[in-house]
């Protein structure tokens, strides 16, 4: 063993391993979404106060949600697979908390084409009505820009003219703090934990 | 290698990182799962390969001496290529130009380079362990990316994701193949008289001059 072997095998050793540990956060996430979920239950996030426009053309601000558990989902109406899941997610959440401090938010990130006819329609699909149940556009793009980079969603072209994006729903706590993940197809008692009240 | 011959391999890998850094070849890249894994990572770690060639006449002693069997340059090589095989770091490279930077920097200096350099002193035993190693890290992750069911990184579609497990898959198929016949069956050459096959031997491992064919 030649001299000098020992300190520079523990000095890559040392670099190696706290590298990846900080890119997995503690071998716990190889994903975006496993960092996500980590990082939004140790320190959840402030939202940001974005102006938006529900189905009935009514703008509102998110912070009006401030005192009240909000669930959001991210969604473009013309999708044939994944929104649909989460329009009947929430239409579930309804039906088994009807008198739950409960509000429902349906944000598209496809203001393109989403206008608040387009809005309405996949409303009606599911049995949503405002103020309970709002699906809405950010008045503009800096505000669904801010969205999207709070919730860290990421929607990317599937190549046929739609989008590709996450099917998961976002809990936004009493404080207005993005404070939880909800896996697809969660059921009703899954969700109901999700939403219990973090630690101000 | 010749002073000449060095400096022109040197432009080369300059060239070759400037061009895989531009925009139009950076996005194309990019924008295939299967053409980032397969295509701009080993590239960018060739690039240190190429830089390791060039560097080699003046590696510092203390480096060549510290670096016994190449062990730590090799396992520095393979920290920094297991990082940036993480789907967290792809996306991140993606979503992120400064930790793409960070992706174009570390894996020339971090992997390719010290690999370049140690890769000499690895003896023929280590050489054999790493090749069966990144086959068959490279077969269980295409197994992976193809089983998975939802989508690993944010930035690619499912079948992108699967194509680049298939390419994976196909990858250490070829490698284990071409290392097999390397190693057992050897490129097909003209009949060689009896006392060549020890060197012939020693070199399809590997086994520099320096070492000696065991003795029966």
């Amino acid at each position: 063993m030649k001299r000098g072997f020992i300190p520079l095998l523990g000095l890559v050793l040392l670099i190696g391993v706290s590298a990846l540990a900080r890119a997995t956060d503690g071998f716990q996430a190889v994903t975006s979404d496993g960092a996500r979920q980590l990082s939004v239950a140790r320190h959840p996030r402030s939202i940001p106060d974005v102006r938006l426009i529900d189905q009935n053309g009514h703008s509102f601000s998110l912070a009006d949600y401030r005192g009240k558990t909000l669930l959001v989902d991210f969604i473009y109406t013309r999708c044939p697979t994944l929104c649909g899941v989460l329009g009947n997610d929430f239409h579930r959440v309804l039906a088994a908390m009807p008198n739950k401090q409960l509000d429902l938010l349906s944000v598209s990130f496809d203001p393109a084409n989403d206008d608040h006819e387009a809005l309405k329609l996949y409303g009606d699909r599911f049995g949503a009505t405002a103020p309970r149940w709002r699906i809405a556009v950010a008045a503009d793009r800096r505000g669904l820009d801010a969205l999207l980079r709070t919730f860290g969603v990421v929607v990317i072209p599937d190549g046929i003219g739609g989008f590709v994006h996450d099917g998961f729903i976002y809990v936004v706590d009493q404080h207005g703090r993005f404070a939880n993940i909800i896996e697809p197809n969660a059921s009703a008692q899954m969700i109901e934990a999700a939403m219990r009240p973090a630690k101000p | 290698m010749r002073r000449i011959a060095r400096y022109k391999l040197l432009l080369a890998a300059c060239v070759a990182w400037a061009c895989l850094w531009l925009p139009p070849l950076r996005s194309m890249l990019e924008s295939d799962m299967t053409l980032h894994m397969t295509v701009q990572l080993p590239l960018l770690t060739a690039i240190g390969v190429m830089l390791a060639m060039v560097l080699r006449p003046h590696e510092p002693c203390w480096f060549a001496d510290a670096d016994w069997l190449g062990i730590p340059g090799v396992l520095l090589a393979i920290f920094t290529t297991s990082l940036w095989m993480l789907p967290r770091m792809l996306d991140l490279a993606l979503g992120n130009v400064s930790i793409d930077l960070l992706k174009f920097a570390s894996l020339p200096l971090l992997a390719g380079l010290p690999l370049g350099l140690s890769w000499p002193r690895v003896p023929a035993l280590g050489r054999a362990f790493l090749w069966a190693n990144l086959i068959s890290m490279l077969a269980t992750m295409g197994g992976l990316y193809l089983g998975a069911p939802q989508r690993l990184c944010a930035y690619y579609r499912l079948d992108q994701q699967s194509a680049a497990g298939t390419a994976l898959v196909a990858i250490a198929i070829v490698l284990g193949l071409a290392w097999f016949i390397v190693l057992f069956i050897g490129a097909p050459s003209p009949a060689k008289p009896r006392s060549a096959d020890k060197s012939r031997i020693n070199e399809r491992f590997g086994w520099g001059a320096s070492h000696t064919f065991p003795r029966s």
